[in-house]
C-alpha cells in the first residue's frame, strides 16, 4: 500500500456548485493534485455510483473533500457513508462548515418553503397543487425522492468531522494550504479550521480609525473612499469579525465583507459576534436613536447570519410558537 | 495541572437560607459533583468557626479550589479570598454561588423550588470554578499631590484637611473666587451665624496655604492615567491681570465705566462692572476683565482699568495659559446648580415681579448686597407686609424632580425668620412635608412656630396676580389646597420666595465622563456604595464630596469634603495602592486592529498602537467592566476572572438537571 497514491473523494451535499468550481481555480496546479492523489469518487466531473463508495472497505478513502450543507436524507445519507469509508473528513466550504446560503432556510421550515415554491411564487403554475412526495406510486412502479428536512444542518452536526476549511467557495490559496498540510502530513489538531486566527482587518490595508457609525448604506448608494474603512463609512462589513485567508478580496474592491470565511477561532455565534461588534460603534446616545441607525441596515437576520445560521447558538427560528421540541424529534426527517 | 479538588460549603445563613433551601440537602446533594472532593454545611459561614473550617480543609483534603454558597459576593467574596489566602490557596480559586438573594428570599413560599434553584446555583458555581486561574494584584505607587475640583464649600474642606496634613494640593475653580455658593448666603441655619465670617476665614486659609496651589478662573480640559498617577491638563482662562504685580486695591473697577448685571453672584439683582471680582472678601482677591462686555475689546477704546491701576497689572493680550499637573488623587466638589424656576410657569417667576427666587433673596438680606440687606420688593424700596414663601420648588415633583433637595425647608424656616426679623412681614410657609432632620433642626422648625410664622400644609397650585376681591386688589395670590383642613385658600402677600430646588450641574454629565464618575437617575454623581462607600466612585483615585453626589447642606458637604480627604490622605500614606487583577487583556498576536473597542472603554484604557496595529489595554486603568471584551468582534479580548471558559462553563452548570444530577444540554 505504501507505494500506491492516497486516495481523494470529492463530494457536493447542498450546495451551489461553487466549490467545485474553486477546486478547479487551482488551474495547472490541479494537476499536482492529481498526480498527488488518486481521485476515487468526485460526481461533479467524473462518472461514479453511489455503489461504488458503498463497496469500499471502512476507511480505504485517505481524505474526504465534502462541500454543500445538509438539508436532505440523500446528503446525511453520504455524509454518513463518506464518514465511514473516509480517514480525514474534510468540511469543505462555507456550506459544509456553517450552512452558509441553504441554512437562511432556517428562517422558515419545510412547510413554509413548500408553500412558496409549490404554490406562492409568482412563477409557479400548479393547478393541481402536486407537492414533491417521499414516495409515488407510477404505472411503472414506486419513485423515490430524499426526504427533505425542516432543518439544515451543518456536516460536523451530523457526522464528526476532522478538518474545516472555509470559505464561499475557499480561495484557491486555501485550498492550496490545507492540500499541502495533508500531502505533508502537517496537520494541526483534528477539529480545528484550517486558516489564520486573526480577521479580515488584519489583511486589509483600509485605515481604520475609531468608529462612530451614523447610517448604513447600501454598495449601491455611494462610492466609498477608496482608502478609508468600509464600516467607518457606513457599509456593512462583517471583517471585524470574519477569519482572514482569503486576502481581504471584498473590502479592496469597496464591498464591505460578507463573512464567508467564518467566525474566529472560539467564537460560538458568528452573526452574535458581528452584531456586537457594529453595535457598539453605533453613533447613538439612546436606544431610539441606536434603533433608527440599525433601521438603515435591511435584513440583519440575512446579513449577520447569511453563512453561520444553522451552527449558530440558536440554530433556527423557533417552530410552533417557540415551543421547545422533545429532544430527538423525527418529524424533520419525514418527507414532505 | 493535576484533578481540581474542590470544597463546597453551604451556608444556613440562621434562617434566612436554611428556612426555606434545604441546606443539608444541597450541601450532600453537590458532593456527588465533578470534582467535588468536601461539601458542608455550617450555620453561619462568615463567623470565624466558618472561614476556619474553609481553611483546615484546603489544608487537610488538598484543596484547589473553593466554592461558598452563602449570601451576594457584595457581602463576603472578600472574607472568604481572605479564608482562601490565609491557607494558602490564590484567592481568585474562590467561587460565590448566592443562595440567599437568588434563591432563600426570593423564593420564601416554595422551598423545593428554592431548593433546586440553590442547587443549580452551586452546580454552576462547581462548574465554573474549575476554570478560575490565579491572579496576583497589582501594585502602584501613589503621587503625593492631589487635585480638588470646585472651590465650594466642600472643595476648601477637603483642600484644607489635606494640606494641613502636609500634601500638596491643586485647587481649581471655574469662577474668578473660590468661595461657591456658600459665599453667596446671608445666615447659616439653624445657628444663624453669617455665612460670610464663617467661611471667608477658610476662604483666606486657602489662598495663604503653602500646600495649596490655587487655580481660579479655570478649568480642567483632560485627564490621563490612573489611581496614583493622573496628569490633568488645567486651561486658566486669560484674566487680563497680572497676579504678580495686582495688588487688589480696587482702582480699576471703581473706574471702569461699564455696568453688568450680575447673574453669577448677585442672582441677577446686582451689578458688577467688566472688570471685577466677585465680592470683596474674594479670594484670590484679583479682579479679572469680562472679555465679551469690555469696551477695549470691542472698539479698541478705553483702557480706563490701565490707565488708573497704580502697578501697571493690567494686560489687556494676555492668553490663556494650559498647565499639565500630575497627582495621585482627584476630589470633585462640582456642587450643585439651583433649580430655574421659570419652568414651573404657574409660580410667575419672571413674569410677576415680585416672586423671587431662594438665592435672590439671599442676596437680598445680605449686607453686602445690592440692598445692603434690606428686604424689599422689586421696586427697590417697598418693604413687604406679608410674605409667602413656597417649598419644594422643582423638588419632589415627577414634572421636574423626584428627588427631595434636602436644604429648602430649613432655608424656608431661614427666611421666615429673616422676613419677620427685618420687616415684622406675616410669614406664609407652604409646604408639603418638613424634613427637619438634622441636629438642632427640629428645634429650628419649633423656634420660627413660636416666632409667629404660618404653616399651611398643600403643594401651591398657583401664584396669581388676577384679584377676586379687593383684599386680593395689587396683591399676589397664593392658591393651594390646605389638606389639614381640607379646603382650598386663596393667601394674597406681597412677596413670595420660591425655594428652588437643588440640581446636578449642566455638565455634571460631561464632567463625569471626563473623570470616570458616572451619574445617577437624578444626574448627581454616584458614588460607589450608597451607604458604606458614598465618597468614593468606581474608578480608583476618584472621590466626590458636596452636592456634586446628591442635594446636601453645608454640615453634610463639610463632613464629606473632609471623608474624602481621609480617604485619599489613606491612599498617600499606603504610598501604593493594590489594584483588583480583574482585568481585561488584548492577545497582540490575534488582534487584527480593526479598532472597535477603542472608543467603547469608559475608563479611556485603551490605546491603539499604530506601529503595531493593534490595540492594547492599560492594566493600571482598566476596571474590568467587560465593555470591551463583549464588544471584541474577533474575541482576542479576555477579561481575568470571567474568561469565555468561565462563563461558558457557568452557564453549563446551571443547566444541570437538579433531580437527575444530568446536564440538561451537552456541554458546547
Amino acid at each position: 500500500m505504501s507505494n500506491q497514491k492516497p486516495k481523494l473523494a470529492l463530494y457536493w451535499a447542498s450546495s451551489c456548485g461553487g466549490c467545485e468550481i474553486a477546486v478547479l481555480g487551482l488551474h495547472e496546479k490541479i494537476l499536482n493534485v492529481a498526480e498527488a492523489f488518486d481521485i476515487v469518487f468526485w460526481p461533479c466531473v467524473m462518472d461514479f455510483k453511489y455503489a461504488d463508495v458503498e463497496a469500499m472497505e471502512d476507511g480505504e478513502i485517505d481524505v474526504c473533500l465534502f462541500n454543500g450543507a445538509i438539508r436532505n436524507d440523500e446528503n446525511a445519507h453520504m455524509a454518513h457513508l463518506l464518514r465511514q469509508k473516509s480517514k480525514v473528513l474534510v468540511a469543505f466550504g462555507a456550506c459544509s462548515y456553517g450552512g452558509s446560503m441553504p441554512g437562511l432556510a432556517n428562517f422558515a421550515d419545510r412547510e413554509a418553503m413548500f408553500q412558496w415554491i409549490y404554490f406562492d411564487s409568482p412563477s409557479t403554475v400548479n393547478p393541481d397543487g402536486v407537492v414533491p412526495q417521499k414516495r409515488s406510486d407510477v404505472p411503472e412502479g414506486e419513485l423515490r425522492l430524499p426526504g427533505f428536512w425542516n432543518t439544515v444542518k451543518t456536516l460536523a452536526q451530523v457526522v464528526p468531522v476532522d478538518y474545516f476549511l472555509p470559505g464561499c467557495p475557499p480561495e484557491a490559496s486555501s485550498i492550496e494550504i490545507a492540500i499541502n498540510a495533508i500531502v505533508s502530513g502537517e496537520l494541526p489538531p483534528p477539529g480545528s479550521v484550517i486558516g489564520p486566527d486573526v480577521t479580515v482587518c488584519d489583511e486589509c490595508s483600509r485605515k481604520k480609525s475609531e468608529k462612530k457609525i451614523q447610517r448604513f448604506y447600501r454598495p449601491q448608494e455611494i462610492f466609498p473612499d477608496p482608502d478609508i474603512c468600509l464600516l467607518e463609512q457606513g457599509l456593512f462589513c462583517a471583517g471585524i469579525a470574519t477569519r482572514s485567508g482569503c486576502g481581504a478580496k471584498c473590502p479592496s474592491v469597496g464591498f464591505g465583507c460578507r463573512g464567508c470565511y467564518g467566525p474566529n477561532e472560539g467564537v460560538l455565534d458568528h452573526g452574535a459576534k458581528i452584531l456586537t461588534g457594529i453595535a457598539s460603534v453605533l453613533d447613538a446616545m439612546t436606544a431610539e436613536e441606536a434603533e433608527a441607525i440599525l433601521d438603515t441596515l435591511p435584513d440583519p437576520a440575512g446579513y449577520l447570519y447569511r453563512f453561520h445560521l444553522p451552527d449558530s447558538l440558536l440554530r433556527r427560528k423557533a417552530r410552533g410558537n417557540g415551543q421547545r421540541q422533545p429532544v430527538g424529534e423525527t418529524s424533520q426527517r419525514e418527507p414532505a | 495541572m493535576s484533578e481540581p479538588r474542590v470544597g463546597v460549603y453551604v451556608c444556613h445563613c440562621g434562617h434566612n437560607i436554611a428556612g426555606t433551601v434545604d441546606v443539608e440537602h444541597v450541601a450532600e446533594w453537590a458532593l456527588n459533583l465533578p470534582n467535588v472532593v468536601v461539601s458542608r454545611e455550617n450555620k453561619f459561614m462568615c463567623a470565624s468557626t466558618g472561614q476556619e473550617q474553609v481553611e483546615q480543609d484546603i489544608k487537610e483534603f488538598d484543596l484547589t479550589h473553593v466554592v461558598v454558597a452563602s449570601c451576594s459576593p457584595h457581602m463576603h467574596e472578600k472574607t472568604f479570598r481572605n479564608a482562601c489566602a490565609r491557607a494558602g490557596l490564590n484567592p481568585y480559586m474562590f467561587e460565590m454561588a448566592n443562595i440567599r438573594e437568588h434563591a432563600s428570599w426570593v423564593h420564601a413560599n416554595d422551598k423545593d423550588g428554592a431548593t433546586n434553584k440553590a442547587k443549580a446555583l452551586v452546580s454552576a458555581a462547581v462548574s465554573r470554578v474549575i476554570f478560575h486561574e490565579p491572579l496576583e494584584p497589582m501594585q502602584v505607587s501613589i503621587r503625593p499631590e492631589t487635585l480638588v475640583v470646585g472651590g465650594g464649600i466642600a472643595g476648601i474642606q477637603a483642600a484644607l484637611e489635606i494640606a494641613d496634613a502636609g500634601y500638596h494640593v491643586y485647587l481649581v475653580e471655574r469662577e474668578p473666587s473660590i468661595g461657591g455658593h456658600m459665599a453667596m448666603f446671608d445666615k447659616t441655619f439653624p445657628t444663624l451665624d453669617c455665612s460670610a465670617c464663617i467661611l471667608t476665614p477658610k476662604m483666606f486659609d486657602v489662598g495663604a496655604h503653602p500646600n495649596i496651589t490655587l487655580l481660579t478662573y479655570s478649568e480642567v480640559e483632560r485627564v490621563d492615567g490612573y489611581v496614583g498617577n493622573f496628569t490633568v491638563r488645567v486651561r486658566k482662562k486669560a484674566g487680563m491681570v497680572d497676579q504678580d504685580l495686582c495688588t487688589g486695591c480696587g482702582s480699576c473697577w471703581e473706574s471702569c465705566p461699564i455696568r453688568i448685571v450680575d447673574n453669577v453672584f448677585e442672582a441677577g439683582l446686582g451689578h458688577r462692572k467688566a472688570i471685577y471680582r466677585p465680592f470683596p472678601q474674594a479670594v484670590p482677591k484679583y479682579p479679572v476683565i469680562d472679555v465679551p462686555n469690555c469696551t477695549y475689546y470691542k472698539s479698541g477704546k478705553c483702557r480706563m482699568c490701565e490707565k488708573v491701576c497704580p502697578t501697571n497689572a493690567i494686560r489687556f493680550d494676555m492668553q490663556d495659559e494650559v498647565v499639565e499637573l500630575e497627582v495621585g488623587n482627584i476630589i470633585l466638589t462640582t456642587g450643585f446648580k439651583l433649580f430655574d424656576a421659570r419652568r414651573v410657569p404657574n409660580y410667575g417667576y419672571g413674569r410677576l415681579e415680585n416672586v423671587f427666587t431662594s438665592l435672590e433673596f439671599e442676596r437680598l438680606t445680605n449686607a453686602a448686597g445690592p440692598t445692603e440687606g434690606k428686604i424689599v420688593l422689586r421696586d427697590g424700596e417697598t418693604p413687604p407686609q406679608s410674605v409667602a414663601i413656597i417649598h419644594c420648588v422643582g423638588s419632589r415633583d415627577r414634572n421636574y424632580n423626584t428627588h427631595c433637595s434636602a436644604i429648602c425647608c430649613m432655608s424656608s424656616l431661614k427666611f421666615a425668620h429673616l422676613v419677620m426679623e427685618k420687616t415684622g412681614a406675616q410669614v406664609y410657609n407652604f409646604y408639603i412635608d418638613m424634613r427637619p432632620l438634622h441636629k438642632g433642626y427640629e428645634e429650628f422648625y419649633h423656634r420660627i412656630m413660636d416666632e409667629g410664622a404660618q404653616f399651611i400644609r398643600g403643594k401651591v397650585s398657583e401664584i396669581t396676580d388676577a384679584a377676586r376681591s379687593p383684599e386680593e386688589d395689587g396683591k399676589l395670590v397664593v392658591v393651594c389646597e390646605d389638606t389639614l383642613i381640607g379646603q382650598q385658600r386663596r393667601v394674597p402677600v406681597d412677596m413670595v420666595i420660591l425655594a428652588a430646588g437643588l440640581e446636578p450641574r449642566a455638565d455634571a454629565q460631561a464632567v463625569g465622563y471626563m473623570f470616570g464618575v458616572g451619574c445617577g437617575d437624578t444626574g448627581f454623581f454616584t458614588e460607589r456604595h450608597p451607604k458604606l462607600d458614598p465618597v468614593a466612585t468606581v474608578t480608583e483615585g476618584v472621590f466626590i464630596a458636596g452636592a456634586c453626589q446628591g442635594a446636601k447642606d453645608i454640615p453634610d458637604s463639610v463632613a464629606q469634603g473632609a471623608a474624602a480627604a481621609a480617604r485619599v490622605l489613606g491612599t498617600i500614606s499606603k504610598r501604593e495602592v493594590a489594584l483588583e487583577p480583574i482585568r481585561a487583556t488584548i492577545d497582540e498576536e490575534r488582534c487584527s486592529g480593526c479598532r472597535i473597542c477603542n472608543n467603547m472603554c469608559p475608563y479611556h484604557a485603551i490605546d491603539f498602537i499604530e506601529e503595531k496595529g493593534v490595540s492594547r489595554v492599560n492594566p493600571a486603568l482598566c476596571k474590568g467592566c467587560g465593555t470591551c471584551v463583549a464588544a471584541c468582534p474577533s474575541q482576542v479580548i479576555t477579561g481575568a476572572h470571567f474568561t469565555f471558559d468561565q462563563l461558558m462553563a457557568e452557564i453549563d452548570g446551571i443547566l444541570v438537571d437538579v433531580l437527575s444530577d444530568q446536564p440538561i444540554v451537552e456541554a458546547v
